[in-house]
């Protein structure tokens, strides 16, 4: 514990929250309303600032200004506390996920914590209890409904969430989320492993439940983060809202907010796991053709711009995941609440299951 | 009587979801790819873009009274289109017009002509039934105000958009 560790962690927390998070937190949501336009043929917030870009601004000072009304029948204590349990997780979440190589020496993650993965799902679960508290604080029914649909999707897709991630620590043996970053850099992204020996054939088997992996882990992200597919705790249409009915103003921003924090810390945690992280591979021929790795360890300014490099490749990465995010969301119906509990329950659990199996045994064939 | 509809035997693919899903995901990134390069007609930017150049021929926008070429106002205060207007947005207080005029013939002119916008619909009425040719529907359409006696047009306002107006029939001049 000296000072220049915990000097630099803490302009790491400061600038991951302040200049990263929250900036792009309002920016995706600006995302989402021009994406849902331009796909519905419409234009979008385009007033404000060039392109409308100063829309969340706008939109910010609208929240800061408006009456904070708490209605008489809620429950006073939960209710003020939900709100903050929606934001809070989403944002803790992000500590232990690499998001560059390195800066200056320092390495560009929070927390290199060696229980890693554990931390975010431990984390990111209690995002649930906000919902929860909402729904049960608020005292009226939808925001009722809504909590109890919340908690009843979560525990039906956290199984398949924490069971898709299996096999990639079956890979990489380790739960160090940096470690999988070093293994893909390695090898190769789980879900194309190009890097290294073309010829193995074990490796590119592998490849195959990895893409199934990828896929269960990101559709139950989806429902993780309460995105249209399954955006049952706050569907508009049947239950007005949902979980966050009765609130308004700063209260129902940070609801907002949380849900767009966890959608970033989600998609940034399947760039880590199946994506290569921070890692983009560049083509270079040098007696014979290989992959350049850039980082951050070149000493001078090689080394600087190596490491911005990183950062700019990972919420690239991050970004191309949101418009994804987006994409689905204008794109596909809300699933029936029994259909949801039958995907949840009867496919995406198996499919996880037995995919573990696989990778552990073409793991037995070929290590 | 209930009617039992019959639910449709789904293949294997279609039960699958996922071509479905797939299809749909291609018809949404069509669509934003034809909005972005704007091959898709979208909404009007309003205020920088007007569509003015393109109002039909016979378009109903602000009622408005008009001079002749002989630089005379056409209304000789016979109040038939305040007794016609529908929603009572015209008012007129008629004046005389002094026998050493040149259009003394006359007898009669509006003193004070208000038209109050906030009432008026747009039916055209007031040109309908105007026996002199008097009062026209312009193609204004944006009319707008802070306060509720901004929204009254008075005479001078109203023959500031009616301007001049070229072939009408001059039934006052003097015969020759």
């Amino acid at each position: 514990m000296n000072f220049v560790f915990i000097t630099t962690s803490l302009l790491k927390i400061i600038g991951m929250i302040f200049v990263v998070i929250l900036p792009m937190v309002s920016y995706a949501v600006y995302a989402e309303r021009r994406v849902s336009a331009l796909i519905q043929d419409r234009l979008g917030p385009n007033r404000v600032g060039p392109a409308g870009l100063f829309q969340p601004i706008a939109d910010a000072a609208k929240f800061l200004f408006k009456e904070d009304f708490t209605p008489g029948h809620v429950n006073k204590f939960y209710y003020w506390l939900a709100p903050c349990l929606a934001m809070v997780p989403a944002i803790t979440t992000i500590a232990v996920v690499p998001f560059g190589s390195m800066l200056l020496g320092v390495p560009m993650v929070i927390a290199d914590i060696n229980v890693g993965i554990l931390y975010v799902f431990a984390i990111a679960s209690l995002g649930v209890y906000g919902i929860v508290l909402a729904g049960w604080a608020s005292n009226s029914k939808y925001p009722f409904l809504g909590g109890v649909r919340s908690s009843s999707q979560m525990i039906s897709y956290e199984l398949s969430l924490a069971l898709a991630v299996i096999p990639v620590f079956l890979l990489v043996g380790n739960l160090r989320l940096t470690n999988v970053v070093r293994y893909q850099i390695e090898n190769g992204w789980m879900i194309a492993p190009f890097i290294g020996d073309w010829a193995n054939l074990g490796k590119w088997l592998l490849a195959i439940p990895m893409i199934i992996s990828f896929s269960v882990f990101t559709i139950a992200v989806f429902a993780e983060t309460n995105r249209l597919p399954f955006d049952l705790p706050e569907a508009e249409q049947e239950l007005t809202g949902g979980y966050h009915t009765e609130y308004s103003s700063m209260k129902f921003a940070l609801f907002f907010l949380g849900e767009y924090a966890a959608m970033i810390t989600g998609s940034a945690i399947i760039v880590t796991l199946f994506l290569g992280g921070w890692h983009l591979p560049l083509p270079f021929w040098h007696r014979g053709f290989h992959w350049v790795v850039v980082d951050g360890t070149a000493p001078g300014w090689r080394g600087v711009v190596g490491g911005l490099f990183n950062i700019a490749t990972f919420f690239a990465k991050v970004a191309a995941l949101l418009f994804v995010f987006m994409w689905v969301r204008w794109t596909l119906p809300r699933f029936r609440y029994d259909q949801l509990m039958r995907l949840g329950w009867l496919f995406f659990f198996e499919i996880a299951l037995v995919n573990i199996f696989i990778v552990a045994g073409i793991l037995a064939f070929i290590r | 009587m209930a009617i039992i509809v019959p639910r449709p035997k789904l293949n294997w693919r279609e039960r699958l979801y996922l071509p479905a899903i797939a299809a749909g995901m291609m018809i949404t990134i069509k669509h934003l790819k034809n909005t972005i390069f704007g091959r898709t007609k979208v909404t009007m930017q309003y205020p920088e873009e007007k569509w003015d150049s393109s109002l039909p021929e016979h378009y109903r926008g602000t009622p408005a009274l008009v001079r002749d070429t002989t630089g005379r106002v056409r209304c000789v205060a016979c109040q038939l289109c305040e007794f016609i207007c529908p929603p009572r947005a015209i008012k007129i207080i008629a004046g005389e017009i002094p026998s050493t005029d040149r259009f003394a013939k006359v007898e009669k002119y509006p003193e004070e002509f208000d038209i109050d916008m906030v009432r008026c619909i747009f039916c055209g009425m007031c040109e309908e039934v105007c026996p002199e040719q008097a009062i026209f529907l312009r193609k204004d359409y944006a009319i707008t105000g802070f306060t509720r006696e901004e929204m009254v047009h008075h005479k001078d306002k109203l023959l500031e958009i009616g301007g001049v107006m070229h072939g009408l029939v001059l039934k006052w001049n003097e015969k020759k």
